[in-house]
Order: structure tokens, then C-alpha cells, then sequence
């Protein structure tokens, strides 16, 4: 935020504060070693709030749940400013030093009564009105959030937002309290640092505006470098549907299984001129490929480093050879681009490749080698070799006066799910993970789990008993978009009205035909919580409903 | 705790018992009736983990309700309380009186162990499964069973047995002494015998302190108490302070009574000083020392005493709360002290504003379900809070993070009794009595092959063979042949030791204790090889199994002892002996708790006292 893309806080300071609001996140199932943290947190006396439309296992820990309609998260965020404003907990001190913007904020959330909020989230006033009331009271609180908040049309705003209830706290810049998006891979984070991303050069350096920073990389790469933004990965399949893009060089991703609106995914790709594929395993997408690069697993077949939640960048070592004829990502990108005519792409191993990223990001640039052995990982920023790294960012806000520029309220306005509800489609499907399986299940597939059940459709008890269907029914799930069949399954922690799939058996159930294509502008991401469904029951003999023997094939 | 509650759904009958103890659901996400629209929020965490200390006193409610703990019903109390069923499942599994099993719903629990078996148990058994059939089948359409249990703590009474019945007509009682036509009675419903006077078979009885009250006072009538002096104490050690009730504790040199001998007054200051709050009392009334009765007596024909006690260390320890922890085999006690308690709360003598001098104290009264371990203060703090009984390790010790992690006193009841008498005296005339180093009076378990069994009070350094005289010797007036002191976790003492002057110091220098007062008397008809073996299996079921010396030390030493037994050593007899001297050493040296530390007392002293194996027996 306010510039870098990371979490502001350290797990220590997760362990150590005193108010954990999980907002959108199922971090028990989906996080789980963030999670431990997190328990620590709450073993040493912390208060957990949890908002999730599900009453998930990570809400059963909390001390209060607040239920919200799926994609109400705006509201709910404006209306626990306005009343934290009108308690007299803003820290107004704090606002005037370190902020821009409020005046304009608090004239837009000044709508937001208790009421209305609880009419547009369906979380009672007085549930809404405790999380204000404790999240501004408390010395020291963080925020985490995951997919919850950023599988939206409006993901950035639903991040804004959550960021507006620090900045008028000032829980943010200082020990235990800070906003902190959680990654779902051991190096999500890392991706971004390392500049895979449309709009910055490694380090966060921004392509379009760092005049600088560009100059520099064109010096040391022999090269020019576009002062334009790229595409994300939505952009890319917008730019394929209007024949803009026609070759695609896909590295560790999965996106024929899982991008929204399978079927029109799928005929994007096959659509292509050229597509190559660099995976560990023969995925969906690697199927359709004219070339598929085998690479190593980075995690035990590689040289290099990881950077976690807390952006602590950790070494990687190799300790087993790749099978067959599968290389390191590195050697496949430089022998791509000796061929391609750049001989000097030649590293003689990872560090020489980590080094030259040292040279180029300033925030790297004390991050060694050996300082990362010697310390277990470093944080950064890390400017220097004598600079232990950073434990949480923008401490700067708290400096009389304040070094650099303050940080911006955002206003941000509530803005329901593009896929409405209505009489054909009532029921609000959201998606999500499971503990046992990750994503489309191209890393957890072939393991087995005792946990692992089959895709199904889960419903409440009510939603069951009136559709008239039974635990393992198969039924046909329809949304605007197309249809799948699954089979039910009846979760008592799921309201009325509300139903979840995950996308982790795409061989079993395509959940993502279901699922709507509509993206955020700003981050491309699109709004895989929110799809409208109908759920019909399928008209077959006694013989075939429930058949309970489905399992997953264990590799 | 994360809660995979799948399959299994309690009953409504379940659900009543559970509801019963823990009031309604208050929401669909917790059992109760689920809400139209669904229901919004749900509160949790912290305040939810806070009421885990009622794991315990649920399971009895499920367990007396239906007569056994099903998958189902476990279930709804873990999603009522927040449990891990895994979790609540090895608390349950944990204590012996809990069935997780169906079960029939009358049970009758035959006292199998050594002061029993002395004193016609094995007849008894021999008889009831002639007529009804071995233990645990159901003769009577599966409405009725008999089961083999450990010492029940009515040695006195000796055989014994215990009678529990679950359903909506619930009850509990004990026959002692029982015959196989009353078991077979009591099989059949029959209702309970009423409670004899007190056993107290000392001839003089004009010296009794701890005991004077037993047999005269209406242990019903908080008045009847009243006016046999109770409640003085009370008003004497609010008047002086609670300060100076310390002081005069500490003055009197009162040592616990529950075996470890720790001067009290030492742990009242500790606590009371103690800058952390809230602090609690415990009263350990688990009392499950085979042998031992001398608590459950003075709890059930003095039940007001124990109360006033306890209300005397809250108030000079600085408590608002006591937990008076009860063993689940004394279920007369368990009535008594309940309506005392209530009595007390009536008549403002527990609650908000004590006697009227703003003084805030209440109890609350704890069943343990049949495990020897929770006798051990620490064990007995997790059991309280809902856990497995299983020791802590120490420090911390309980008077900086006892019972819910907070400064605690825990007492014996017996320790605590005598606080009566010291605040009414004085410490220092107090300390008059007994010897130098243990002053005071001692209750003693008279039991085994003795004239009268019964209850004993004497001052501190009376002689062993005093005692026995006082309980008119050995009975039929047969020779002497053991004397087991203070226990099963106690030592084994021969016919010379009758000079023996029963104090702390005097006990310890020669290699034996008192323990918790237990005067077990063998005479020479008596085959002390089933006697050891009976305690080896009593060590073996009830090590908790947490740490390894004591799990795998007292299975060992029991195997060894039934290889002796069998006269099939493996190696010589010395071998074997040598084997179990090893084990004893392990245990005492490495066990976490005093159990396993002193789970090869007995069999070692009985080995070196009265060599049992001579190894010139080899085969």
C-alpha cells in the first residue's frame, strides 16, 4: 500500500497485538501457516473478529462474526468509519499529520448510519457497531485480508476501504497494528517484488513514472525499455479476444482451469497463433501448447529465493535434480533469450542473477546472500548491508513531520455484485478453498488427503430441505454463464441463500463455468466470490441420486 | 479447536441433559433453533473458551441422564462449549466412571481392591457371578450390570459396593457392608439402605477435635451446626482479620494433610500476598488414596465444617471463589455438601456478603468421575478446567499459577479443618498438641484385618501399636502380620514397628510415611503376593500415561510382579528383583507427579520387609 505492494506487519506483530479483524479471509483453511500466527495471537489474549459471508472454521475462532452479503464489503467498511468518527475514536492527530483526503472521506461515509449498514449488509447494528468500537479502541489491531476482498469487480476500492479504517485509527506504521494482505503461495509476494507485474520494474519501481529507475535498468540491460504500462492477466485475454495478442509465453500458471468463464477462456487459448507453457506438471493449459518447457520445482529443485507474507525474502536451495529433461526456470529463460540473440544472458547461478536485482532495487540492495543465511531471511526494505531490514512499514507516518508524502484516504463507493440476483437466479454462489487442496490442484491433485472430499455444492439445510434435495444429491447448477452438475452437500455453517464450491476438481466440476468474467479495472481481477446461480433438481431414478461412492482418485 | 463435527446428532434426550447443565443454544449456530434468514453474527472465541471448565460437570449430565456418552451426544457438548470432539473425547475416555459405550443403565461398582478383598470382596464377586454372571454382562434384559472397580473409600464398611443409575430417575448410593443378596437387590432397583452412624471405634472419644461434632450435629441442619459452635470461627477470624488468620495458620505449624506435608500457613501467605487477582481456593476432596476414608466421613456427617473452613481461607487468602473438587465415587457426600452449600447461601454465610461483613465468597462443587490422578493438585487444576486430569509440570507452582493459570491455594479437607480449631485457640495452643515438628491432630484410616475399622483421631506421635489398640487389634485376635502405612503409595511396615511414633519427622526417618493417614492391618491368614499385585494394577490403570516412566514403569513392574507370582521369572527371582529395583528407581527419579513417584512404595518395602520371591526359590 501507498506505493509497495506488500503487508505492512511482521507475524510477530501479529502474535502480539490486540485486535485481529480477518476480513474476507478463511485463513484457517486457506492460510494455515499465517493462521498459526494468528492463534498465537489469540493465545496471548488478542480479540479475533472475522467478516465472511460464511460462518467459516477461521469465524468459529472468533469472538464475534459479522456475516455480510457477499460483496457488501464497501458498506460495511464506511459504515464502521462513520461510527467510529462519531464515537469520538478517530485519531484526529494522526489524520492531520499523516493523511490527505479526510474531510472529503468523512462527508462521503457520513450516509452510512448503523442502520443503513445493516440494511445493505445484513449484519445487525449492534454487531457492526462492536467491531467499530473495538477496532478503534484498540492500542494496537491489524487487518488481514485475502480473496474475500479482491476477487471483486471493485478489488482495489474493497482494499481502499479496509485501508481508510487504519488511516482513521492510526492503526497502520507502528508496532501490532497494520494492513496486511495475505499470500496465498510461499512466493506470491516475491512475484510482484521481482517486477511480475504490468506496471513496475523490480523493486516496485514504477515503469511509467520512474524516469530513473527505467534508466538505470536500460543501462544495465543494454536495452530500451517501454515507459508503458503492460497488460494484466485480464488485459491479455482482452487483448487476445480483439486479435491484439496472438503468441503467449505462460510460466506457472494454470489459466485454461482457473480464469473465470471457462469455456470462453478456453476458446481464447486455443484460439492463439502461438502458446508456450513453462510448468513443473502437464497442466489443462500445457495441453493446448505448441511448446511445453518442463521446469524444476522451485521449491527443492532450484537455487534462488522466496519472499513470504511478511516480505522476508528467504533463501531457496536446490536438493534434489529435476527428472527428465526439466531445468531450472532461469536456465530456461536465458537459453530462451540466447536464442532470441542476447548472449549475455548467461548467470553463472542464482546469485549472480540475485545480485544484479541488488544492484537495480534499492530495496533489495543489502540483501546478500550470506546476510540472508545468516539472518534467516531479511525484510524490506534493505537499503544496505548494515541495514537489518524493516519489521513494518511506513513508520515514516508516525514522524514529526512527516518524511515523505502522507497517505491518501480513498473515497470509495458501495457497488453490489455485476451478477445480480433476481427470481430465475437467487441463490449467491461463492467460491473459495478448502485446507486439503490448493487452486485448480495442479500442486495438491496428486497428493492424498484424509480431508479431501469431492467437489460438491454446498447449501444450507434450509436451501436443501426446500429444493427437496439430499446430502450427495447430484443436481444441475445454472448460472447466466452456463451450467455444471454436482452433487449437494449440506453445510449447517451456510445461511439461507448462500452457496459455496471450490474450483479444485476442475476434471469433476468446471465451477468456473459458473463463475463471471467481470474484472476490477484497476487490478484485473476478476469476481470470482460473486455469481448468481439456480439450483434445480435433476429428475433421475431413485438408483442414481446420492450415490456416496464418488471419491477422488488418489495418485 | 476446530470443530469437524460430522456424522453422529445427540438425541433429544441428550440435548435435554446437556441444555440441562448449560442453559439453552442461544443461537442456530450452536444447536439451537436456526433463524429463517439466517442468523448474521455469532459470538465466540475468548468468552467461549472460558466455558470449557464445564466440559466436566456436562459429561456427568450426559452420563447420568442416559447412562452412557454417545458419539452424538459428545457432539452437541463440543458445539455448545466449543470443543474439538477428539479433544472432548479424551476427557471423556479419561475417567473411568464415564461409558462412552452403551451401557445398561444400573450399575453396580464391586470394590475389588485390598481393603475390600481382606474383608470378603473376592467372596462377594465369587458369589454375585454365581447368581448374575461375570462382570459387565447383563443379567436382567441388559437393565442392570456389576463391575469390578477400585477402592471406593468406604474401607470401613469393607466389602463395598456403589450403585449407579442413570435416566430420569437418576440416583447414586453405596452398600457397605454388602452381601451378594443385597447387590443382587440393588440389581434389581431396590432403594438405598440409609447411611449408619460414623465409624469411630476409639474408645475414649473425649479428646476428638476434627471428629467431635460426627454423630451429634445433624449434618442437614446448618442450625443443628450452629448450635453445636459452628460458624464461631468464621466471625472470630473476621473480626481478627485476614492478616492475622494467616499468622495464627502460620503459627501453628499445620502441615497439609494430603501427603506432602507443606506447611500451609506458608501457602496461604504466598497467596494472599500475591499481587496477581483473582485468586482462587481449592479444596481437594479427591480423596482416592486406596484405604483412605477419613475426608468423605467428616464430609458426610460434618459437611458445614468443611464449608466454613473453606470460607475462612477465601476470605484470609483474598478468594472469592472455591472449587471443592469432590471424588465422583462419594455420591452422600456429593448431597450433603450440596445442600450445605445451599443452606449457606441462604442464610448468607456464602455469596455476595458473608455473615453481612461484605465479604465475597462462594463455592462451587466439582465431581471428578474415578481417576486417581486428579487427587494431584495440578492434575486436579486441568480436570477443574476441563482438560485431561494430567499433572502440570512444576514451577510454576499452584500458589503463583494454579487453577485457571492464577494464584491458588489448595488445601485437603482435612488441612482445612483444623483451621477451625486455630483460628477459635489460637496458633500457638495449637501448636501444643502432637510433636514438635507435626502439630496437631491426625485422622487415621483404621481398615483391613482389624477389629474396628473406623476412623481414628490422635495427636501426632502416638505409636503404631497405640493405634492398633485403639481400634481393638487385630481382629479375632490373630497375629500380626503387615501393617500397610499411608497407602498404596505408601510403605508396607512388620509387627516391630509397632513402636513406631506416628509423626512426620519420626515416619521419614525411617523410610516411611503417613501419607494420607491410612493404617491398613494384615494378619497372618493373609497372601501378601495378591495384595501387591492388586496395587501393581491399580498403578497400571492409573497412571494417566503422560509421562514415560510412570506409563511404561508401572506396566513393567506389574509384569515382573505376575512373573514372580507365576513363580516364572524370566532369568533368576534376583534378576527379577534386581529388574524391579530398576524400575523403581526410574520412576521415582523421572515420573512428573508424586504418582509415579511413589507407585513402587509399597511393592519395594513389601519386597524388602517380608521378601515375598525368596531367590532361593529359583526354578
Amino acid at each position: 500500500m501507498f506505493g509497495a505492494g506488500g503487508g505492512t506487519s511482521s507475524y510477530q506483530e501479529i502474535e502480539e497485538t490486540d485486535l485481529i479483524v480477518l476480513w474476507g479471509s478463511n485463513a484457517r483453511e486457506t492460510h494455515p501457516i499465517f493462521f498459526h500466527h494468528v492463534l498465537k495471537g489469540v493465545h496471548n489474549g488478542a480479540r479475533l473478529y472475522t467478516v465472511d459471508p460464511r460462518r467459516t472454521t477461521s469465524a468459529q475462532w472468533a469472538d464475534l462474526w459479522l456475516g455480510i452479503d457477499v460483496g457488501t464489503d464497501i458498506a460495511l467498511s464506511n459504515t464502521i468509519a462513520r461510527e467510529i468518527i462519531h464515537a469520538g475514536l478517530a485519531d484526529m492527530d494522526f489524520i492531520e499529520r499523516a493523511t490527505t483526503g479526510f474531510a472529503e472521506y468523512a462527508e462521503s461515509v457520513e450516509e452510512w448510519t448503523l442502520e443503513r449498514g445493516a440494511r445493505e449488509t445484513g449484519v445487525p447494528a449492534d454487531a457492526i457497531r462492536e467491531l467499530a468500537h473495538a477496532y478503534g479502541r484498540a492500542d494496537r489491531a491489524e487487518i488481514c485480508w485475502t480473496l474475500g476482498i479482491t476477487e471483486h469487480h471493485n478489488a482495489v476500492d474493497n482494499v481502499f476501504c479496509l485501508i481508510n479504517l487504519a488511516l482513521l485509527t492510526g492503526h497502520v506504521g507502528k508496532y501490532g497494528s497494520g494492513v496486511n494482505p495475505l499470500r496465498g503461495q510461499n512466493n506470491v509476494q516475491g512475484g510482484g517484488d521481482m517486477g511480475a507485474i504490468p506496471n513496475k520494474l523490480p523493486g516496485f519501481q514504477d515503469i511509467e513514472r520512474d524516469d530513473a529507475a527505467r534508466a538505470r535498468f536500460e543501462e544495465a540491460w543494454g536495452a530500451t525499455i517501454q515507459p508503458r504500462y503492460g497488460w494484466h492477466l485480464t488485459q491479455m485475454f482482452e487483448a487476445m479476444e480483439r486479435g491484439d495478442l496472438t503468441a503467449l509465453y505462460v510460466v506457472g500458471e494454470n489459466p485454461a482451469d482457473s480464469e473465470a468463464d471457462t469455456q470462453h477462456a478456453l476458446e481464447l487459448l486455443t484460439g492463439l497463433d502461438h502458446l508456450v507453457v513453462q510448468d513443473i506438471l502437464m497442466t489443462r493449459t500445457a495441453e493446448l501448447a505448441d511448446v511445453v518447457f518442463p521446469a524444476s520445482a522451485s521449491w527443492c529443485e532450484s537455487e534462488g529465493t522466496v519472499t513470504n507474507s511478511e516480505r522476508r525474502v528467504q533463501r531457496v536451495r536446490k536438493a534434489l535434480d529435476p527428472p527428465g529433461e526439466a531445468r531450472d526456470d532461469i536456465q530456461i529463460m536465458c537459453q530462451l533469450a540466447r536464442r532470441l540473440g542476447r548472449p549475455e544472458f548467461a548467470y553463472a547461478s542464482s546469485e549472480e542473477a540475485w545480485d544484479e536485482l541488488r544492484s537495480l532495487s534499492p530495496m533489495h540492495r543489502g540483501m546478500s546472500y550470506r546476510r540472508l543465511e545468516e539472518l534467516g531471511g531479511i525484510q524490506w526494505p534493505c537499503e544496505s548491508e548494515d541495514d537489518p531490514g524493516a519489521l513494518f512499514l511506513h513508520g515514516r507516518l508516525w514522524e514529526e513531520p512527516v518524511r515523505g508524502p502522507r497517505a491518501p484516504f480513498m473515497v470509495v463507493e458501495h457497488d453490489l455484485p455485476v451478477d445480480e440476483l433476481d427470481d430465475d437466479f437467487p441463490i449467491r454462489l461463492t467460491t473459495g478453498r478448502r485446507l486439503d487442496s490448493y487452486n485448480t490442484g495442479v500442486q495438491s491433485g496428486g497428493y492424498a488427503s484424509p480431508l479431501r472430499r469431492p467437489e460438491t455444492l454446498d447449501l444450507s439445510p434450509e436451501d436443501c430441505e426446500r429444493l427437496g434435495v439430499v446430502e450427495g444429491e447430484r443436481v444441475q447448477i445454472s448460472s447466466r454463464r452456463g451450467s455444471v452438475v454436482a452433487p449437494v452437500h449440506i453445510d449447517p455453517n451456510l445461511r439461507p441463500g448462500l452457496a459455496f464450491m471450490t474450483l479444485h476438481f476442475p476434471d469433476q466440476v468446471a465451477t468456473n463455468v459458473l463463475t463471471i468474467d467481470a474484472t476490477d479495472p484497476k487490478s484485473g481481477t476478476a469476481e470470482f466470490k460473486a455469481a448468481a446461480i439456480r439450483v434445480e433438481k435433476l429428475r433421475l431414478p431413485a438408483s442414481e441420486l446420492a450415490p456416496g461412492h464418488e471419491t477422488i482418485p488418489a495418485a | 479447536m476446530d470443530l469437524r463435527i460430522h456424522g453422529a446428532e445427540a438425541t433429544e434426550e441428550e440435548r435435554a441433559a446437556v441444555d440441562g447443565m448449560l442453559g439453552p443454544p442461544l443461537t442456530g449456530w450452536v444447536g439451537g433453533a436456526r433463524a429463517e434468514e439466517g442468523e448474521r453474527t455469532s459470538h465466540g472465541g475468548h468468552d467461549a473458551r472460558e466455558q470449557r471448565h464445564l466440559l466436566l460437570p456436562t459429561l456427568h449430565a450426559v452420563q447420568e441422564r442416559i447412562g452412557w456418552i454417545s458419539p452424538g451426544a459428545l457432539n452437541y457438548v463440543c458445539l455448545r462449549l466449543t470443543i474439538p470432539p477428539a479433544e472432548a473425547y479424551g476427557v471423556a475416555s479419561f475417567y473411568a466412571l464415564f461409558a462412552l459405550e452403551p451401557r445398561a443403565p444400573t450399575v453396580v461398582h464391586v470394590c475389588n481392591d485390598i481393603g475390600c478383598t481382606c474383608r470378603g470382596a473376592g467372596e462377594l464377586m465369587r458369589e454375585l457371578e454365581k447368581r448374575v454372571g461375570p462382570p459387565g454382562e447383563h443379567p436382567d434384559n441388559g437393565r442392570a450390570i456389576w463391575l469390578e472397580s477400585p477402592c471406593l473409600g468406604l474401607c470401613e464398611r469393607a466389602p463395598a459396593v456403589m450403585v449407579a443409575h442413570s435416566g430420569e430417575d437418576a440416583y447414586e448410593h453405596v452398600i457397605a457392608p454388602a452381601g451378594a443378596d443385597a447387590v443382587l437387590e440393588a440389581l434389581g432397583g431396590a432403594a438405598a439402605p440409609p447411611a449408619p452412624p460414623p465409624d469411630l471405634p476409639q474408645p475414649d472419644q473425649s479428646g476428638l477435635r476434627l471428629l467431635r461434632r460426627l454423630g451429634q450435629v445433624d449434618p442437614g441442619s446448618l442450625s443443628s451446626y450452629r448450635a453445636h459452635g459452628g460458624y464461631e470461627a468464621l466471625r472470630r477470624a473476621i473480626e481478627m482479620g485476614p492478616q492475622a488468620v494467616v499468622a495464627e495458620v502460620t503459627e501453628s505449624g499445620l502441615q497439609g494433610r494430603g501427603g506432602a506435608a507443606f506447611p500451609t500457613g506458608r501457602k496461604w501467605d504466598a497467596v494472599a500476598r500475591h499481587p496477581v487477582r483473582p485468586h482462587y481456593l481449592v479444596c481437594n476432596a479427591d480423596e482416592s488414596e486406596p484405604g483412605t476414608f477419613k475426608d468423605r466421613i467428616v464430609m458426610e456427617y460434618d459437611p458445614f465444617a468443611l464449608i466454613e473452613a473453606m470460607t475462612i481461607a477465601g476470605f484470609a487468602t483474598g478468594s472469592e471463589l472455591g472449587y471443592l473438587y469432590l471424588r465422583g465415587e462419594y455420591p452422600l457426600a456429593h448431597r450433603r455438601l450440596g445442600d450445605a452449600i445451599e443452606q449457606a447461601r441462604v442464610h448468607g454465610f456464602l455469596g455476595e456478603d458473608v455473615m453481612g461483613h461484605g465479604i465475597r465468597f462462594d463455592i462451587e462443587l466439582r465431581k471428578g468421575a474415578g481417576a486417581y490422578i486428579c487427587g494431584e493438585e495440578t492434575a486436579l487444576f486441568n480436570s477443574i478446567e476441563g482438560y485431561r486430569g494430567e499433572p502440570r509440570n512444576k514451577p510454576p507452582f499452584p500458589v503463583d499459577q494454579g487453577l485457571f493459570r492464577q494464584p491458588t491455594v489448595v488445601n485437603n479437607v482435612e488441612s482445612l479443618l483444623n483451621v477451625l480449631d486455630i483460628v477459635d485457640e489460637g496458633g500457638a495452643a495449637y501448636a501444643q498438641i502432637g510433636t514438635e515438628q507435626s502439630t496437631g491432630t491426625r485422622l487415621f484410616c483404621m481398615s483391613g484385618c482389624v477389629e474396628r475399622p473406623g476412623l481414628i483421631e490422635a495427636p501426632f506421635g502416638i505409636r503404631l501399636g497405640e493405634l492398633l489398640e485403639m481400634a481393638g487389634g487385630v481382629a479375632d485376635g490373630r497375629p500380626l502380620k503387615a501393617i500397610l502405612l499411608g497407602g498404596a503409595a505408601g510403605v508396607f511396615v512388620g509387627p516391630d514397628a509397632l513402636d513406631l511414633e506416628l509423626s512426620f519427622e519420626a515416619t521419614r526417618a525411617v523410610g516411611a510415611t503417613l501419607g494420607s493417614g491410612v493404617v491398613m492391618v494384615f494378619d497372618d491368614t493373609v497372601d501378601l503376593v495378591p495384595v501387591l499385585l492388586r496395587i501393581a494394577g491399580f498403578f497400571r490403570d492409573e497412571s494417566c500415561g503422560q509421562c514415560v516412566p510412570c506409563r511404561v514403569g508401572t506396566v513393567r513392574q506389574q509384569e515382573a510382579l505376575l512373573r514372580l507370582a507365576a513363580n516364572r521369572p524370566r532369568g533368576s527371582v534376583a534378576d527379577e528383583l534386581a529388574l524391579l529395583g530398576e524400575i523403581t528407581e526410574a520412576m521415582r527419579d523421572a515420573s512428573i507427579c508424586g504418582l509415579g513417584q511413589t507407585a513402587a512404595n509399597a511393592i519395594d518395602s513389601a519386597l524388602r520387609v517380608f521378601s515375598p520371591f525368596p531367590a532361593a526359590e529359583v526354578s
